[in-house]
């Protein structure tokens, strides 16, 4: 009785799947790095126009977000199914945009004020009123670089 | 005795811990559109101001109704006409003398602009305008200019105005072709200014 014997090859042999927690780990990494957390949930519809004739806002930290549209299907049923604004996590009217501005200021630096921009993230189907609203506000609180945020294509396809 | 060897931790269930994560992050993961036409609002002022007095031939009217209908320089337009018009309007170049413009292409019309420098775009919408139109439209006049620019911008440093743009917020561009990107973008930017006028919309 040999202690050494042979074993006998049974076919192939099985593939090994020990690399298989490295790739999986490659793939996690990147979406944990390219993650970026939603700051607040959205209560309205946001479908966002096309636009190619787009600049990039690049500095996160400077950027004030101000959604508008018409309430999410679960949210209709309280707030009809007119459009609205929606700062932080709550459905506000047009007087409170200023507001808002301001105390989004104050927890900036004092000398980064001047460089934040407001991106107005409003839905395709909203009607201008409500947009021309906002902008009336922003120019009463000084607050007059915004940013038309927009995803890129052909802008004809709004027309349809 | 001899040394008991360490037991191997069964590294099997690592794959299970790393797939359950990834598949948190991939369900978690919006790729946040932050690009979008930028535009500076003129600022606020309470109390009524005469219009400074501008020549009707410098202003460029373009109204959109609540039916999302154009209605440029007193004619009904299609939207994808609208760059090529406006185009022609600030390119036309039809001043003399100090309002001269000396690198237009236009045909010179005595009902058009006189200078890129005059030109005004006036853009009136209605309250029931809907807002992808709204942007459908900046979207061209931008374009326009866009375009105007670039052309300068070639004619002058063979290269185009979007192009300078894009390497002058390079941050990998060394800060001495930052000085000379950027008086280059201020020269084009002085010749044809974006001049965009909103008037508060009509009921």
């Amino acid at each position: 009785m040999s202690k050494f014997k042979k074993k006998k090859s049974e076919g192939q042999p099985a593939i090994s799947t020990a690399s298989l927690p490295d790739i999986v780990f490659m793939l996690l990494f990147f979406f944990m790095v390219v993650t970026v957390m939603r700051q607040n949930t959205l209560m309205v519809q946001n479908k966002l126009p096309f636009a190619n004739q787009v600049e990039k806002l690049d500095k996160k930290d400077l950027v004030m977000y101000i959604y508008a549209g018409k309430p999410s299907q679960r949210y209709q049923e309280r707030f009809g199914s007119e459009a609205r604004i929606q700062l932080n996590d709550k459905f506000a009217g047009v007087g409170e945009v200023q507001q808002f501005i301001f105390s989004e200021r104050e927890t900036k630096r004092e000398e980064l004020i001047p460089y934040l921009t407001t991106a107005l993230k409003v839905d395709e189907e909203t009607n201008m009123g409500l947009v021309s609203d906002i902008k009336q506000e922003l120019r009463k609180a000084e607050a007059l670089k915004i940013n038309y945020t927009t995803k890129e294509g052909d802008a004809l396809q709004n027309m349809q | 005795m001899a040394r008991r060897e360490a037991p191997e931790v069964n590294a099997g269930s690592m794959a299970d811990i790393a797939f359950l994560l990834l598949i948190f992050f991939l369900v978690s993961t919006t790729i946040e559109t932050d690009s979008g036409i930028s535009r500076k609002l003129p600022p606020w002022q309470p109390e009524e101001q005469d219009p400074p007095v501008i020549k009707e031939r410098n202003i460029f009217q373009v109204l959109v109704n609540s039916n999302n209908q154009l209605l440029v320089e007193g004619e009904d337009m299609e939207i994808e006409e609208l760059r090529q018009a406006a185009v022609d309007f600030i390119d036309n170049g039809g001043g003399t003398g100090d309002e001269a413009c000396d690198f237009c292409q236009g045909e010179g019309s005595s009902s058009s602009s006189v200078n890129p420098r005059k030109a005004i775009i006036s853009l009136v919408n209605n309250r029931g305008t809907e807002y992808g139109t709204y942007i459908a439209v900046q979207n061209e006049l931008v374009a326009a200019y866009n375009q105007l620019r670039d052309r300068e911008a070639q004619r002058l440093f063979g290269t185009t105005f979007t192009e300078m743009e894009a390497k002058f917020n390079d941050s990998r561009t060394s800060e001495g072709a930052q000085e000379t990107l950027k008086e280059r973008i201020e020269l084009i930017k002085d010749m044809i200014p974006q001049k965009l006028s909103e008037a508060e919309p009509q009921s």
